[in-house]
């Protein structure tokens, strides 16, 4: 009997059998629960806000694109499934040349998000991407970027750097940015 | 003549509605399973999914009926079908109601018995045939479960027999119109039932099958229709017992006065056979798997004696009159 030693061989058994009763009537109990189930198709599941779903581009303010195409994204990126390339405009902006995530591999980790330093790349609580055709899943550029600024509002990028660039058609010089102070004179004698 | 056509209609009606029955009963352990686990089973095909059992059907006919290069190709064939028909025959005694039946025999009850024996050769052939380690493992355990069960399966109904005083089942219905066996014969039904249980190979006495261990036991090699006809053995041989419980300790189609002019006699066996078919369901969801060792000595050291305490209990009463 093993570990019940100490109890009688017929008390042992009672225990036994009863353990067994006991198991069934409380699966038994469970006739009358509701079940957990989401019917997924007709019933929608509630995605959080910041849950991890297909990859977006996003804007800042102004409209114009937050991806200055650094590569932090593809680095950081397990799976590999980022590939992109930089490209500078005439003012000095710096673009995506072209942005491709392929979504067969990406595993929605949301390392190349955290890697962001403009919050331009984010993901969104959108999962139905299901294709019929694997090239599908490939997005480029225009199909990941949006007209819209994601989890950051009032977030713009240039706005806060020390390059020189044109936002809203007007000129934005080196110094003039948010919290920016002028550039030192390195030559200048004065402290 | 006439009288052997209605006869072959009769049979051939019974097994009409057998089949789909256990075809059904598939659909019915789903859906059970489910709400007991709180999650809703096939509820997609047709309403509630009550077409599921049609829809698994299509997709096993298009799936391919392969025999393995490496197996006994004949005795790979007739396998499954040894399963089926044997659990088929056995419904030949089972008395459905007072004028439904295919055959009163005399010895209906060791008719079962023997039917039931010879569909161990049904697993021990497949696995033997299936030439694969899983396979031969799953019918070797199959053959020590169902012939140490067999054993006192048939112990455990001789107190019917006694008290009844025949095999013929549908004279062991009418004997109980006084009062159910399960009244005198409790332990006699548990031991049937868990021998039953054995015999059927279901939960928690699966070893044979075990899908956690051997993968799918015996039948590891089959695909296509020959696994269907395996599991619609399985099936049958769980309504099959549940049958015979009722038949031989539930009273079969009687019912106690007030309750058994509500419904027609048939209809009353079929709710009681559906009790126990949900008894089956209720312990597969419920109860995990013995060891082998741990089932064998089950049998052999409390259940056979207790089976031979019973019949020599009952013996006795009925000698000193106890039981009138």
């Amino acid at each position: 009997m093993g570990k019940f030693s100490k109890q009688s061989t017929v008390s042992a058994a009672f225990d036994m059998i009863f353990s067994q009763l006991r198991t069934m009537a409380l699966v038994l109990k469970h006739t009358f629960t509701k079940a957990d189930t989401v019917e997924y198709p007709e019933q929608k599941p509630y995605l959080a806000p910041r849950y991890r779903g297909r990859i977006v581009l996003t804007r800042d303010p102004d409209g114009e694109e937050r991806c200055v195409a650094c590569n932090l994204c593809a680095a950081a990126c397990p799976v590999d499934c980022i590939a992109l390339q930089q490209t500078v405009d005439d003012d000095g902006r710096k673009r995506a040349d072209f942005f491709r995530i392929n979504f067969s591999r990406c595993i929605f980790c949301g390392f190349c998000e955290e890697a962001c330093p403009t919050y331009a790349i984010q993901l969104t609580p959108d999962i139905e991407l299901a294709e019929y055709d694997r090239q599908n899943l490939v997005y480029e550029k225009e199909h990941l970027l949006i007209n819209g600024v994601g989890k950051y509002h009032d977030y713009s990028f240039y706005r806060h750097s020390g390059i020189a660039v044109d936002i809203n058609g007007e000129r934005k010089a080196k110094g003039d940015a948010q919290q920016e102070k002028p550039p030192i004179d390195i030559k200048g004698l004065m402290p | 003549m006439a009288d052997i056509l209605v006869k072959l209609l009769e049979i051939t009606i019974i097994i009409a509605l057998l089949i789909p029955i256990a075809a059904m009963l598939v659909w019915v352990e789903r859906r059970m399973i489910g709400i007991w686990q709180d999650r809703l089973g096939p509820n997609r095909v047709g309403p509630f999914g009550i077409l599921q059992s049609l829809a698994d059907l299509l997709k096993i006919l298009g799936k391919e009926d392969w025999i393995p290069p490496f197996s006994d190709r004949i005795v790979f064939t007739i396998a499954p079908v040894i399963g089926a028909v044997c659990v088929l025959m056995s419904f030949a005694v089972i008395p459905f109601s007072p004028s439904i039946g295919v055959s009163d025999l005399n010895i209906g009850l060791l008719f079962f018995l023997a039917m039931a024996s010879l569909s161990v050769y049904s697993v021990v052939l497949a696995g033997w045939a299936s030439n694969s380690k899983y396979a031969l493992l799953g019918s070797m355990r199959a053959a020590a479960q169902m012939v140490s069960y067999e054993v006192f399966m048939g112990l455990s109904v001789m107190g019917v027999v006694l008290l009844t005083g025949s095999f013929n089942l549908r004279e062991i219905v009418l004997a109980q119109q006084n009062g159910w066996l399960i009244q005198t014969q409790f332990l006699g039904f548990i031991i049937f039932l868990i021998a039953g249980i054995a015999e059927s190979h279901r939960l928690p006495f699966d070893l044979p099958e075990a899908e956690t261990e051997l993968t799918a036991g015996f039948h590891t090699e089959y695909s296509g229709l020959k696994f269907a006809l395996f599991f619609l053995g399985e099936y049958l041989s769980v309504t099959l017992i549940s049958a015979m419980s009722v038949v031989l300790f539930f009273g079969g189609w009687l019912m106690p006065e007030p309750l058994a002019s509500w419904l027609p006699p048939l209809l009353w066996f079929i709710l009681k056979i559906l009790c126990f078919v949900m008894f089956f369901i209720l312990l597969r969801t419920s109860l995990p798997r013995p060891r082998f060792d741990q089932l064998l000595s089950f049998g052999w050291k409390y259940m056979l004696p207790l089976a031979l305490l019973n019949l020599l209990v009952t013996a006795a009463f009925k000698l000193g009159g106890v039981y009138g």
